[in-house]
């Protein structure tokens, strides 16, 4: 009997070895951790329990036979993380250069099976050479498996990714499929297809982290949602993150005590608009002052900079925001702010999160450049995602809500629950000039005279109270006590019920 | 008495002197610019007058704005402040003209204290000490060498228009002198129109010790002792405090008595203060006269319980003196820092903007028998402007000696929260703790000697690592048992807060096991020796103040991945608090050096460059403006990201340009 665990012992201390002492070594030289060095940091301490330890896969092809390494690759199992469940999967670059073969995806699939059912999030830490080449299309069917069960849990369970190491061609698919992606600067790259094949097809040169690198998807393609300096990093910002996040699409967004004042009172945003309406503020100071203890999880930071999403606490539970930001392109709209913050507040209406907008902007940004990217899709997004979203919606207009754009920022015709205006908001079809050298053309030639029009316009129409009489606001608010009208707001819209016409799925313009 | 008084000035000294007023039941009137519609000393005073746009020059410095505002309300006298048209004879002759009070010396002191070499010849004749130098004008370099030699060197050649250092140079040998002359008189000439040399004897390991007096209509003069002010950076004054801890109490009288007979001698009347250059042997030498109440005023009245101002303004309304020289003792040690918008870690490159916090001390008696004192002008959420002297406050400290003062300061520097712009509030930290100054062996060379390279944020010693690591690790486990109990947590399985952490910082690593209890957390470190942390800190709080083993401690926090952004006594520092296992995993990740940041200035938006605001071959420091791009209507300016000299101009004025055209290269 004592032979027999005993046996059981030394096949998990092997399984544990993972590729031996060596390859961790190689690994960590890399300034990488190991896949359950990884787990250990993401998951809280001791609370990890693996499946699937022992699978092997069943290749004979290329000699693969006499190499049949104890959990084929991929780590797998469920923890907690401040005591709440999370299913993780952790690819081992020390076993087979972590490639995914069929049993290494049936062991993703199983724990992604299990969230689904069990309602709780799927962490996936990705650091994979790429298919299984010796196995050729069961790999590619494991790929596929796993595809499709990152499309049933979307919108279900969170999906967060780590890119921890190279995760080129199909395996970018899964990734890019998940609800957040978070890469490590400099050890981690994603791409469909690498440097090699970029130069012989195109003759372009590039390197894996131009192409691919954590760098390249926060600023330029927007693929990924934020960049860390190192796995421990990562590892600890995915945990901060993954306290904002419900577990699944029927529970409720988290709540955790809290140590700040929902009526605390911010004088200084009684002079954060400046009095030169072309100058610019920092959005940020108003959210990192209406948040609680002023904690804010950004979501992609470093990507269309004129709009800001991320997570805060109000009273403790988390919300997401989405904010125009006059620092940069003034806060317009354009082509990427549009589907970045689409993206998240489909995102937040999916899991429950309510959702705080402050808008400043001046309109859709024109040009060539955005009409032929297609804004008009683009910005629909936006509007769209708005327009369906359910969850509890409070607004606030602190200076310029121009044009369309107006509408898209969860203004009341999008069903916004509380539609709050400081009394320096502009709501307007645009800005005084632009609208009297249209209504007075024939005038434009005495400056004079355009001057007084403009004045007239702007005495009209340059403040909140023409929304606030027909009801568009529902009040307009001193700046300083923004936090507390906000939690008040959000504290009334606990119960929220409203559900959308039943359909099959809706037709978002993507 | 008056009924109302008008303030010719701004900032905190507005504020300061509308303070006073409204205790003696005078009714204030301010004075503003387009710049300061929104400011402290508009908001604090009776009425507002608004004098013109932002430009000194064209609003705080026209005599004529001001005399149409006293006219508008009726004001019977005139506080000055200092700088502006404090010193200003034109001015105080004009008020006498139009039968106005004004609070301050009458209009010939300040003429004939206007001028160095006049003064100079003025406070010799009244018998007091002056450097030994040569008066007269100076013909050539010939003569300025013969001269040199009579007075021996060392010798300064100086500008007799001059100030803040402009035209001087010190001389060591003949060949020195006969080029500082020639350059001297070159700067002089193209700085201030007037190209008068004189020169003096160089005076070596010298200390600014000045006399504070003052005197009313009816001949009596008296001095309110000595300020130390030798922690200058550039001229400019940065700490100073009073008593001096160099004089002894015969020097102290010798100084006092040449200063109140300097007074006599110009008919002085009001707060005067009289600058004495001291060398290391106690000999003082007559710098010059400041005929207006001073910046660092504070620290004579905290050791006096002299309100000057209070005592300015009964002057000017003809009273008497309530006191004479024999009442007149020191009362303790006084310090203060002057908090300039003024970034240390950037070369001082004054930092404008917006307040986003400011949170200075608890002003009054401290718990341990001192006393804080923040004479301001800005408030949070108010705007530190381009236009003016970017002082953002004077704190002061006192109490009964010097070390205790000084670490009144620091307590007070630590729990002064000032931000979104940058400050130097790290770098007074950093002198407070400085090992030279707490002995008081300073000279005006202290800054120039001690911070050659600049600022780079201090270094804390162990012992003060040790409390900080301890109160981290407090810290950070009250954080993490707040993440356990978030909602929708496992029954049963809940996380369990370990009690052994690592803490890292300045490079150093400290294993604590914490035993916490409901009063505080008993931190024991590897060496088996422990620290008792107590606070009231709860996660989030800016400001942590803690007590460890007993002493304050007090934290500026802000939340980084695993662990805090830790900022006190003038050090910056990087807390990771980790669990054992998290301690040595993280040490397997590389040191990455710092990003290369690139050599280009792109334009980082579509847009129109407003203004190119650097020229080629300029050196530039980190944060600097460079240009100015106007995108969407909106104005906004790229500053540079760290030092550097700008090889090529590639955008000029009014060029249009695409997202990462290049607008500059540097070398």
């Amino acid at each position: 009997m004592k032979d027999i665990l005993q046996e059981l012992e030394s096949r998990r201390a092997s399984a544990r070895q993972g590729g031996g002492p060596a390859r961790a070594a190689a690994q960590h030289a890399k300034g990488k951790l190991t896949a359950r060095e990884r787990i250990e940091l993401l998951l809280d301490e001791e609370s990890f329990e693996e499946f699937d330890m022992f699978v092997a896969h069943r290749c004979t092809d290329f000699g693969m036979e006499q190499n049949r390494p104890a959990g084929d690759g991929v780590v797998t199992g469920w923890g907690t993380i401040n005591g709440r469940m999370v299913y993780v999967f952790s690819q081992d670059f020390t076993v087979l250069g972590g490639s995914v073969s069929a049993t290494h995806a049936q062991k993703i699939c199983k724990i992604m099976d299990m969230a689904i059912q069990n309602g709780a999030p799927v962490i996936g830490i990705n650091d994979s050479g790429g298919a299984r080449i010796q196995e050729g299309v069961d790999s590619l069917a494991g790929y596929g498996e796993v595809f499709q069960r990152n499309i049933l849990a979307s919108g279900v369970v969170p999906q967060i990714s780590l890119i921890m190491g190279p995760c080129a061609g199909g395996a970018v698919y899964s990734p890019a499929m998940t609800d957040f992606i978070f890469m490590v600067k400099d050890t981690s790259y994603m791409f469909v297809t690498g440097p090699d094949v970029v130069k012989t097809v195109t003759n372009e040169v590039v390197t894996a982290e131009e192409l691919g690198g954590a760098s390249t998807h926060t600023r330029k393609s927007s693929v990924a949602d934020g960049a860390y300096e190192n796995d421990v990093e990562a590892l600890a910002e995915a945990r901060r993150l993954f306290d904002f996040l419900p577990l699944n699409n029927r529970d409720r967004a988290p709540v955790r005590p809290f140590f700040d004042d929902p009526a605390r009172v911010e004088s200084s945003l009684d002079t954060l608009i400046p009095d030169n309406p072309n100058l610019p503020y920092d959005m940020k100071e108003l959210i990192l002052k209406v948040a609680d203890e002023g904690d804010f999880l950004e979501i992609q930071k470093d990507f269309a900079g004129n709009i800001i999403t991320g997570f805060i606490r109000i009273e403790g539970q988390s919300v997401g925001v989405v904010a125009n930001q006059p620092m940069v392109l003034a806060g317009c709209l354009d082509i990427d702010a549009s589907r970045k913050a689409a993206r998240f507040v489909r995102f937040c209406d999916a899991f429950e999160i309510p959702i705080l907008t402050l808008v400043d902007v001046p309109g859709f940004l024109p040009g060539t450049g955005q009409e032929y990217g297609g804004v008009i899709k683009h910005g629909a997004k936006l509007l769209f995602a708005y327009g369906e979203a359910t969850v509890p919606k409070v607004t606030v207009i602190t200076r310029k809500a121009y044009g369309g754009a107006y509408d898209v920022m969860s203004s009341k015709h999008l069903r916004g629950d509380f539609n709050y205006a400081w009394p320096t908001a502009q709501i307007a079809v645009m800005g005084a000039k632009g609208a009297t050298e249209i209504l007075y053309r024939s005038e434009l030639g005495d400056p004079g005279k355009i001057a007084a029009r403009t004045r007239d316009y702007e005495g009209r129409f340059a403040n909140p109270f023409v929304a606030a009489e027909r009801g568009f606001i529902d009040e307009v608010i001193m700046p300083h006590s923004t936090r507390r009208r906000v939690a008040r707001a959000f504290a009334s819209l606990r119960n929220k019920k409203l559900t959308n016409p039943w359909k099959k799925h809706d037709n978002i313009p993507l | 008495m008056f009924d109302k008084i008008l303030i010719a000035n701004r900032g905190e000294i507005a504020c300061r002197v509308i303070k006073t007023a409204r205790r003696m039941g005078i009714k204030t009137v301010a004075v503003y610019s387009d710049a300061d519609r929104n400011a402290l000393h508009v908001q604090m005073a009776d009425e507002a007058v608004h004098i013109g746009p932002p430009p000194a020059n064209q609003s705080y410095i026209v005599i004529d704005r001001i005399l149409d505002a006293i006219r508008q309300t009726g004001a019977q006298a005139v506080h000055p402040g200092y700088g502006f048209l404090s010193e200003n004879r034109a001015f105080a002759a004009a008020l006498e003209a139009a039968g106005v009070v004004f609070i301050g010396p009458p209009s010939p002191a300040i003429e004939a204290m206007g001028d160095k070499i006049t003064s100079k010849k003025i406070a010799a004749a009244a018998g007091v000490s002056t450097v030994p130098g040569y008066m007269g004008l100076i013909a050539d370099a010939d003569e300025a060498v013969t001269i040199s030699r009579q007075i021996g060197y060392p010798v300064m050649l100086k500008a007799s228009a001059g100030g803040g250092g402009k035209g001087m140079r010190i001389a060591w040998n003949d060949q020195e002198a006969r080029e500082g002359f020639q350059s001297s008189k070159n700067e002089a000439a193209s700085s201030f129109g007037d190209d008068r040399i004189f020169i003096e004897k160089f005076v070596t390991q010298p200390r600014h010790i000045e006399i504070q007096v003052l005197a009313d209509q009816h001949e009596n003069v008296v001095y309110l002792h000595e300020r130390e002010c030798s922690i200058q950076r550039r001229n400019q004054k940065v700490i100073e405090e009073a008593p001096s801890p160099f004089l002894d109490p015969a020097t102290r009288k010798a100084m006092g008595e040449q200063a109140c007979a300097l007074a006599r001698a110009v008919g002085y009347t009001s707060a005067g203060t009289v600058e004495f250059i001291v060398d290391g042997s106690r000999n003082f030498y007559f710098l010059e006269m400041n005929t207006r109440l001073q910046v660092e005023h504070p620290v004579t009245e905290l050791i006096t319980g002299i309100d000057l101002v209070e005592q300015m303004i009964r002057v000017a309304a003809g009273q008497p003196l309530p006191f004479a020289q024999d009442d007149l003792k020191i009362n303790g040690w006084a310090m203060e820092s002057r908090l300039y918008a003024e970034d240390p870690y950037r070369n001082f490159l004054p930092s404008i903007g917006r307040l986003t916090r400011y949170r200075p001390p608890v002003e009054g008696p401290t718990p341990r028998g001192g006393i804080v004192r923040n004479d301001t002008g800005v408030y949070e959420g108010g705007e530190i402007s381009m236009f003016y002297d970017p002082m953002i406050a004077k704190l002061c400290t006192w109490a009964p000696d010097r070390a205790g003062a000084i670490e009144e300061m620091r307590l007070a520097l630590d729990t002064f929260e000032v931000e979104g712009i940058g400050h130097n509030l790290p770098f007074v930290g950093a002198v407070m703790d400085h090992p030279r100054f707490v002995a008081g062996n300073i000279t005006t060379a202290f800054i120039a000697e001690e911070y050659p390279q600049g600022f780079q944020g201090a270094t804390l010693d162990d012992e003060t690592l040790r409390r900080v690591a301890a109160a981290a690790a407090a810290m950070h486990r009250v954080a993490e048992i707040r993440r356990t109990r978030i909602s929708g947590t496992m029954d049963n399985h809940t996380r369990r807060v370990s009690d052994d952490w690592v803490v890292s910082l300045q490079g150093q690593a400290h294993a604590v096991t914490i035993a916490a209890d409901p009063a505080g957390s008993t931190v024991r470190f590897a060496d088996g020796t422990a620290l008792r942390v107590e606070s009231d800190w709860t996660p989030g709080q800016p400001l942590a103040r803690l007590t460890v083993d007993g002493a304050p401690l007090v934290l500026k926090v802000g939340k980084i991945p695993m662990g805090f952004r830790l900022r006190l006594r003038g050090a910056d520092l990087k807390c990771h608090v980790r669990s054992p296992r998290q301690h040595e995993l993280a040490l397997l990740m590389p040191e990455k050096a710092p990003p290369d940041t690139s050599k280009f200035l792109l334009c980082p938006m579509p847009g129109l460059v407003v203004k190119i605001a650097v020229a080629e071959g300029d050196e530039v420091q980190e944060g600097q403006a460079l240009a100015m791009v106007e995108a969407m209507k909106m104005e906004n300016i790229l500053r540079a990201e760290r030092r550097g000299i700008v090889r090529r101009i590639a955008a000029a004025a009014g060029a249009s340009l695409k997202v990462d055209d290049v607008i500059m290269e540097f070398e």
